[in-house]
């Protein structure tokens, strides 16, 4: 049991990203940080002021910028490509199949501003098909961190790792979810809260929101098991095989369409190996309307009231 | 040259057996590029086939990765692996695969298939270059109905902005693509022009003349500063009388009348 939700304060994960990022360049000479023109949104304007010739803006150019980084990674450079979640992903997705991830480049790719973060801007500015793209893509390790510690630690993992990476942060002020002697391992479920009737997986932003949801449950009389899914690909097979078996229920909860993402992920292996009910909570397969970040997760139910009502529902469902 | 003019027939042979075993390929485009790479291979890159991975290696691109055959026959013919594995091309479970993959075969530097990754990748590798302080260069050979990607464009306009004159695209102008004349499809032309347009120094020459490529890509960088480009006018199925410039040789698999016929053509002109 290892969640602590501090709400004193909530971070904008870009942060933590940047300053492991810095970090990382200050201690080994190949890191080179590849942009789309997007110093600003990535916050990497001191790392650009520390090290401009490791720092390659390739302009608007979401294809190039990552084919650029495997012809870095060819060089034995280790390659930081960060852009915008939804124009990385989407526009380069080809490149990320074939530079990146088929060709085995030690490349690492950085997704921000991911899911629902730009808000009003908009469908076309939403990142909530980029955790069904990647993980569909073979030798390509997903993370999505969930707060600034894990997101550091996911930065430092990533170069630590050889080989493609995407990791996907978001923009919204979270809180953190981890206690500080928290250890993120590459691969492998948080558990931030035993239960024994019904296990709530999330990843990113909809930790906070799920961790609160088992605390509502609780007032209900429901033991719920949260469990940080940080690393989408490959999966923790075993800890859902685990929550399948003990606690017979699973709802997952994402920022993200609810076709092929974690929710999806999670179906793959509970249907292969110990089938229970599930609840997939996420972007129901729409565009979503205009407002904010923080409106659209209310309005699709990816809060803590709306992930405690599909645990009851399951539960209900078991017990009549 | 006589000696690189030979090991052009003998690959052209291996391509046309390899192509024909297989039941697959792209005849019209290897041919195209044969001699190309042959200039490339045997003249002009900085390689060691014994240590395919040496850090200060040029790097070769084949951004037209259809092209494979060709460019296995090429290695082969190198000595980056036996010439009789050739055989295995498109064999269930070969490494010779449809498209080149660098995790299987020694000499490939990325994986190259759908058209416009090569010449973004290779731009990659030629700032990394630059980064290490190294004078190695970075070739990639593209198609020319590729340019119709627009990533090539993107990668185009990077390496005159980095001002990447470690870098060379040479372009396999054989005018045309799959479907038609690239012209008819989608217009190509003034193609030296758009080089230069997009910062490139630019250089034409027949990409069928080894000794003449020879000189020029001796002579890379054009211009101190500017990426090259140089637009080797080739044809496609070139040493084949009855495939040269048909459209539909693209990937055709030849009879076994075709084979015969094309396998004395280029025996002949030994």
């Amino acid at each position: 049991m290892t969640a602590v939700v501090t709400r004193d304060e909530l971070f904008d994960c870009r942060e933590a990203f940047a300053r492991a990022l810095l970090e990382i360049a200050e201690a080994d000479a190949r890191v080179v940080t590849v942009v789309n023109d997007s110093v600003g949104s990535t916050k990497l304007g001191a790392l650009k002021r520390r090290f401009p010739d490791r720092f390659i803006n390739v302009g608007i150019a979401e294809q190039n910028l990552v084919a650029v980084g495997a012809g870095l990674a060819n060089g034995g450079r280790i390659p930081f490509v960060c852009g915008a979640s939804p124009f990385l992903t989407g526009r380069g997705l080809e490149q990320i199949k074939v530079d990146a991830a088929y060709s085995n480049a030690n490349v690492k790719l950085v997704g921000v501003s991911s899911g629902l973060a730009y808000g009003e801007l908009g469908p076309t500015h939403h990142s909530i098909e980029d955790l069904a793209w990647t993980r569909a893509i073979a030798n390509l390790t997903v993370v999505v961190p969930a707060d600034p510690n894990e997101t550091a630690q996911a930065v430092h993992a990533a170069h630590a790792a050889v080989g493609p990476y995407f990791l996907r942060t978001s923009r919204m002020p979270v809180p953190t979810v981890h206690r500080p002697d928290y250890e993120f391992r590459v691969g492998r479920a948080a558990l931030l809260r035993d239960g024994t009737d019904v296990t709530i997986i999330a990843n990113g932003v909809l930790v906070s929101r799920a961790v609160d949801a088992a605390t509502l449950l609780f007032g209900d009389g429901i033991s719920a098991r949260v469990l940080n899914m940080a690393t989408l690909s490959p999966i923790d097979r075993e800890a859902i095989v685990d929550a399948a078996r003990s606690t017979g229920a699973i709802v997952t909860a994402e920022e993200h369409t609810v076709r092929g993402g974690l929710g999806g992920a999670v179906a793959e292996v509970v249907v292969s190996e110990h089938p229970v009910p599930m609840r997939i909570l996420g972007v129901p397969g729409v565009f979503a309307p205009t407002g904010s970040a923080e409106f659209l997760l209310d309005h699709f139910g990816l809060n803590a009231v709306g992930i405690a009502a599909a645990a009851r529902d399951l539960v209900a469902g078991r017990r009549r | 040259m006589a000696e690189m003019r030979e090991r052009a027939r003998t690959i052209r042979a291996r391509d046309l057996r390899m192509v024909f075993g297989a039941g697959l390929g792209h005849i019209g485009g290897e041919f195209s590029a044969i001699d190309i790479l042959v200039t490339l291979y045997f003249a002009v890159l900085r390689i060691d086939p014994a240590d395919p991975t040496a850090p200060d290696r040029d790097r070769f691109v084949l951004s037209k990765g259809h092209s494979a055959a060709a460019l296995y026959a090429t290695l082969a013919e190198a000595g980056f692996f036996p010439t009789a594995e050739l055989d295995a091309f498109m064999a269930p479970m070969s490494r010779l695969n449809g498209h080149p993959d660098r995790n299987k075969v020694p000499g490939v530097e990325t994986n190259t298939g759908p058209l416009g990754h090569g010449l973004p990748v290779a731009v990659g590798m030629a700032l990394a270059a630059r980064l290490d302080g190294s004078g190695r260069r970075t070739f990639a050979l593209t198609g020319d109905g590729e340019l119709q990607e627009g990533s090539m464009w993107e990668a185009a306009m990077a390496a005159a902005q980095f001002g990447l004159d470690n870098l060379v695209a040479i372009v396999d102008r054989n005018g045309l693509q799959q479907g038609d004349f690239t012209e008819r499809t989608m217009r190509l032309e003034p193609l030296a022009d758009k080089w230069r347009a997009f910062g490139w120094a630019v250089r034409e020459v027949d990409g069928h003349d080894i000794g003449a490529m020879t000189a020029l890509l001796r002579g890379v960088p054009f211009e101190p500063g500017r990426p090259s480009c140089v637009i080797a006018h080739t044809h496609k199925g070139q040493g084949i009388s009855f495939a040269r410039d048909r459209v539909e040789w693209h990937h055709h698999v030849p009879t076994a009348d075709e084979f015969a016929r094309a396998l004395a053509e280029l025996e002949a002109s030994a």
